[in-house]
């Protein structure tokens, strides 16, 4: 009796959790210059979950994911219609700073670009910008993003070295420290572990496992397995439209749409 | 070039390998009811002598369709053709095996002539036979249609089976001294009943291979 009760306890809030939304995409299309990149994409994004984004090349998942922290304005002649809202706020407004954003939602990317310093500076930079310069808090922050990220046991001793010595599997670590180092919610991931190794790989994936306990995670991947893998959302993009966006062990194990399944089993085109 | 081409003739090649097992499982319940019918000791040995046969089948069939997984990473309907595939092929290598248990009770029973007579239980093997018939087009045809009608047929022979049990139970309790040939009878009975079922489980699986829903027929 106790056991379920238990378990009925610790059932509610996971499911509030769930239907909790970090993102709302409303009709969402953006254009580079004549070509419609994103075709009025509706979406939300759950808090707290992994949510994986496949598609072929091309396809706006890219696109997509630097929407969501307006990365994507860097390109000149984009615009874009609909809104995006991020808890409760269009982040298109003009009231709304798009640095504050960018602080609340960490992006990583496909290569490891960690900056030419140490390992300390790299994860350190960030909350510098942000003002905080005493050093003890400074020294708590790099040890918390680095254990957070997996990384500090094996770059404790180390900290003063250049961060171009490190493994690249290491080096991806280290720029989710980064990340992480700024307190976001979001993390926007573009095919983090597609320059790794498979057990730096494995190290990645295992990490946003433990993550996604505090951050919500947005994942671009060709890896079909590690969307499996990771995530509890998947999205499948096609000609810049959101064709299916499911349960992942749904989408990969009887997907609703033709597209997806012949995407996801290999047979396109 | 089409993707994944040879992907797509491996998984033809397992599907010809699954239908072999099938025609010798289908072969060795025809052989025991043969068998059966005629009193014949010498087909009854054929049946216990190819079931090495049909258990290496299986176990080609399950080496397959795991070294398919390991190096192709199936997803959606792939991975459920591969896993119904192995989880058929144990369906199929337990009709072997049941053929194999009313070809022993056969050989147990012998040449003595039957005590009673007993057109039902030819009856409710023709019905398991076409059971399976059926439950093979309906995988080759990926036929949910056809899938369905098996499980039909099942309730027929599930209700056969009770009704043949209750008359060979009467029978032995008025006639003790045919008690070893009615309890061998009353055997070849519930191996039918359990070849109709394991056909059944293999129509839920057609129905899980072209749906990706699960389905409990065999209530």
């Amino acid at each position: 009796m106790n056991v379920l009760k238990q378990s009925q306890l610790k059932a509610v809030p996971q499911k509030m959790k769930a239907e909790e939304m970090i993102y709302e995409i409303e009709n969402f299309s953006l254009w580079y210059g004549e070509t419609e990149a994103l075709h009025e994409i509706n979406m939300t994004i759950p808090t707290n979950r992994v949510t994986a984004i496949i598609g072929p090349s091309g396809c706006g998942k890219s696109t997509f994911i630097k929407a969501l922290n307006r990365m994507v304005e860097m390109v000149p002649s984009v615009h874009m219609e609909g809104n995006i809202v991020y808890n409760s706020t269009n982040i298109f407004d003009p009231s709304y700073r798009v640095e504050e954003l960018r602080t609340n939602v960490g992006m990583v990317f496909q290569k490891p670009n960690p900056f030419p310093k140490s390992i300390y500076e790299n994860v350190a930079y960030g909350p510098k910008i942000h003002g905080i310069k005493k050093k003890k808090h400074l020294d708590a922050i790099v040890e918390k993003s680095l254990r957070g990220a997996a990384l500090w046991d094996e770059v404790k001793d180390r900290l003063q070295d250049n961060a171009f010595g490190l493994s690249g599997g290491q080096q991806q670590r280290l720029c989710i420290a980064r990340c992480l180092a700024i307190e976001p919610d979001v993390i926007l991931m573009d095919e983090p572990t597609s320059a790794l190794d498979p057990i730096a790989t494995l190290k990645v994936e295992e990490l946003v496992q433990q993550l996604k306990e505090e951050y919500t995670i947005v994942i671009v991947t060709h890896n079909m397995q590690q969307a499996a893998r990771i995530s509890d959302k998947t999205a499948f993009f096609l000609n810049g439209e959101l064709i299916e966006h499911e349960d992942t062990s749904m989408l990969f194990s009887n997907p609703k749409d033709k597209r997806t399944e012949d995407y996801i089993t290999g047979r396109f085109g | 070039m089409e993707a994944r081409e040879s992907f797509d003739e491996q998984l033809d090649d397992l599907k010809g390998k699954f239908l072999e097992l099938a025609d010798h499982a289908r072969l060795a319940v025809d052989r025991s009811i043969t068998a059966l019918n005629h009193q014949d000791i010498d087909v009854a040995l054929k049946v216990l002598d190819d079931d090495d046969q049909i258990n290496q089948l299986e176990e080609e069939i399950n080496e397959m369709a795991t070294w398919l997984i390991a190096k192709e990473q199936p997803l959606a309907s792939d991975l459920r053709k591969l896993i119904t595939t192995i989880k058929l092929a144990t369906d199929l290598e337990r009709i072997g095996d049941l053929a194999v248990n009313i070809a022993k009770s056969v050989i147990r029973i012998g040449e003595k002539p039957f005590d009673i007579p007993v057109q039902d239980i030819p009856k409710m093997v023709t019905m398991a036979r076409e059971m399976i018939d059926q439950v093979l087009e309906a995988y080759n045809e990926e036929d949910i249609r056809k899938a369905k009608q098996v499980a039909e047929t099942d309730d027929h022979v599930d209700q056969l089976y009770g009704k043949l049990i209750k008359e060979l139970l009467e029978y032995m309790s008025n006639h003790p001294s045919t008690i070893t040939q009615i309890t061998q009878l009353a055997f070849i009975c519930r191996y039918i009943e359990r070849i109709a079922d394991h056909t059944t489980n293999i129509s839920e699986g057609v129905i899980y291979l072209v749906k990706g829903k699960r389905f409990d027929l065999n209530q």
